[in-house]
């Protein structure tokens, strides 16, 4: 596991990217400070030993493939669905050009 | 039985605690309609309700209001209950004081300079301050146990999968469970009655049979044993009056038959650490989906990439961009198997810490929290000190397993101390029984905030 002083302000910017957000200059340094606090403190569990370990991904373990019959139920109306719609075309919802 | 005096009351205390940010569409009519005693409910603002707006205490969510029920709202309003408001909380539910929510803080009714406990906070005082007798939470990592234990109340977090997340906007899906808090363990229990069961809507819902949760209303706990975890008495790091009080709590379910059993969670230091690589991660992924494309907030830009940045960044507050932040971090190329897998090892070794533990006794006996609840503006700077204020509450979130939490004790400053027990997954029977024997022989429940 990185220790803490590997999330640096670059890496900031680049989880920020990531996630769609974006920083003030105060921010990036306020983050990083932070992040690096509480991943300093999650580094603890590297004093685990976890070889023969296996994930749980879910908590009861008992989850099986959930199939319904495929048969058409009512469903929301379109005008249910659009009412929501920050902006909308017909029966679609609009948004700003994906490529220039 | 008419709403106006839960209104008057609303109206009397809500200014002063900001517990409930909204109120249903019925009011005006409140002169008119009956309801049945008892049957007044407030809904924690992440639980959707059809056409009502429903926002995580979220800029994001601005204006939104969901086009269906969730399925614990059908439930409800099946059963005759009538919805009293959205309750306030951390801004999607990220946080232990309430304090993130973009309405402002929720207040603690039995001190206002303190926080009420998070993220049901809203839910937690509406229903101390004598607003409604119950309210819908959910939790996550003690959201609902942790503000119950710091306003005074009774709080259920159910088995993972007993109760159906249908319309519960999701936070961590590994993690996330809807339960009651209610102000006796007899409400509790026919709360669970109603919102409990298999729902097709909800994959990861149990397909099991719901008992009759208010059978377990039984005041005996003779021959039961209850485990004590020596890491949940740590020296140092924890309040002496909670300390105290958690210690009379299990002498008085001593003398009332119950067999104290010494058990270990050995695991239990390394639970903090787990949680905020799963929790964020699973955020990270869920709250993707808020970006201006089809509801909520939109800050408009030129083309599609910028809008989304755009949106996020003035919709989503600190502590949600933190947790974004974090998750996204913890999931990126390079760092997953160091951190994302690393953490579901550890919470496997979490899980078996319990099932040894329930081996050797029937329900587990703790406090809900370290300290009572805490100031305003105490700790909304230091994230790691906040973040470790649910060290008593994660692990069951971690394992699944149902836990409670009810009034044991008051500080001599008058401030509410909650007493958890943890029963082995499906067994919320367990505590039903134990803790309504608790309260059938302690006075702690009956005591009000003067608000």
């Amino acid at each position: 596991m990185p220790n803490k002083k590997t999330i640096d302000e670059k890496t900031v910017k680049h989880v920020a990217r990531l996630s769609r957000i974006n920083l003030s200059k105060e921010e990036v340094s306020l983050y990083q400070r932070q992040l690096a606090d509480i991943l300093g403190y999650i580094n603890k569990l590297n004093e685990l030993d976890t070889k023969d370990t296996l994930p749980t991904s879910h908590p009861l373990g008992n989850l099986k493939n959930v199939f319904r019959k495929d048969t058409v139920k009512k469903s929301l109306s379109a005008e249910d669905v659009l009412k929501n719609a920050p902006a909308r075309k017909d029966d679609f919802f609009k948004v700003p050009k994906i490529i220039e | 039985m008419q709403i106006k005096p839960y209104l008057d009351r609303i109206d009397a205390v809500n200014k002063k605690l900001n517990a409930i940010i909204y109120l249903p569409g019925f009011v005006g009519l409140e002169g008119s309609r009956p309801t049945k005693p008892g049957k007044v409910i407030t809904i924690k603002d992440n639980i959707c309700v059809k056409d009502e707006p429903t926002t995580c205490g979220s800029k994001i969510l601005e204006g939104f209001k969901p086009p269906y029920d969730a399925t614990v709202i059908k439930k409800l309003k099946e059963a005759g209950f009538v919805l009293m408001g959205k309750s306030n909380m951390d801004e999607f539910a990220f946080g232990s004081s309430c304090e993130t929510s973009c309405y402002g803080p929720t207040r603690n009714p039995w001190d206002l300079e303190r926080i009420p406990g998070g993220s049901s906070g809203g839910s937690a005082a509406s229903v101390a301050a004598g607003i409604v007798p119950m309210a819908l939470g959910s939790d996550t990592g003690g959201s609902i146990r942790q503000p119950a234990s710091l306003c005074g109340i009774v709080g259920m977090k159910p088995t993972y999968g007993r109760v159906s997340r249908y319309g519960l906007i999701a936070f961590a899906s590994s993690l996330d469970q809807i339960g009651p808090l209610t102000r006796n363990v007899s409400d509790s229990a026919m709360l669970l009655n109603v919102i409990s069961g298999h729902d097709e809507m909800d994959s990861t819902s149990l397909d099991l049979p719901v008992p009759d949760f208010t059978k377990s209303l039984v005041n005996d706990v003779k021959k039961i044993k209850i485990g004590i975890p020596k890491e949940y008495f740590p020296e140092g790091g924890m309040d002496k009056e909670v300390k105290k009080a958690i210690t009379k709590s299990k002498d008085t379910l001593i003398a009332l038959g119950a067999e104290p059993v010494e058990i270990s969670l050995p695991h239990t230091e390394y639970a903090v650490s787990c949680y905020y690589i799963i929790a964020p991660a699973e955020a990270s992924s869920n709250l993707a989906r808020f970006d201006g494309d089809q509801y909520g907030l939109r800050k408009h830009a030129k083309n599609m990439v910028d809008m989304h940045m755009n949106t996020r960044t003035a919709g989503f507050g600190s502590e949600a961009k933190r947790r974004i932040l974090l998750g996204t971090y913890s999931l990126s190329s390079g760092y997953y198997e160091a951190y994302y897998l690393k953490a579901m090892k550890a919470r496997t070794k979490i899980k078996h810490d319990f099932s040894d533990a329930f081996k050797l006794c029937d329900v587990i006996l703790t406090p809900t929290t370290p300290t009572p609840a805490f100031k305003i503006g105490e700790k909304i700077d230091d994230p790691l000190s906040m973040y470790l204020s649910d060290i008593f509450t994660i692990p069951a979130n971690l394992a699944g397993i149902p836990g409670i939490s009810i009034p044991c004790g008051f500080t001599e400053a008058g401030l509410p101390i909650g007493l958890q027990l943890l029963a082995k997954p499906f067994d919320e029977e367990a505590l039903i029984r134990v803790a309504y024997t608790f309260e059938q022989n302690t006075d702690f429940h009956k005591r009000k905030p003067n608000i």
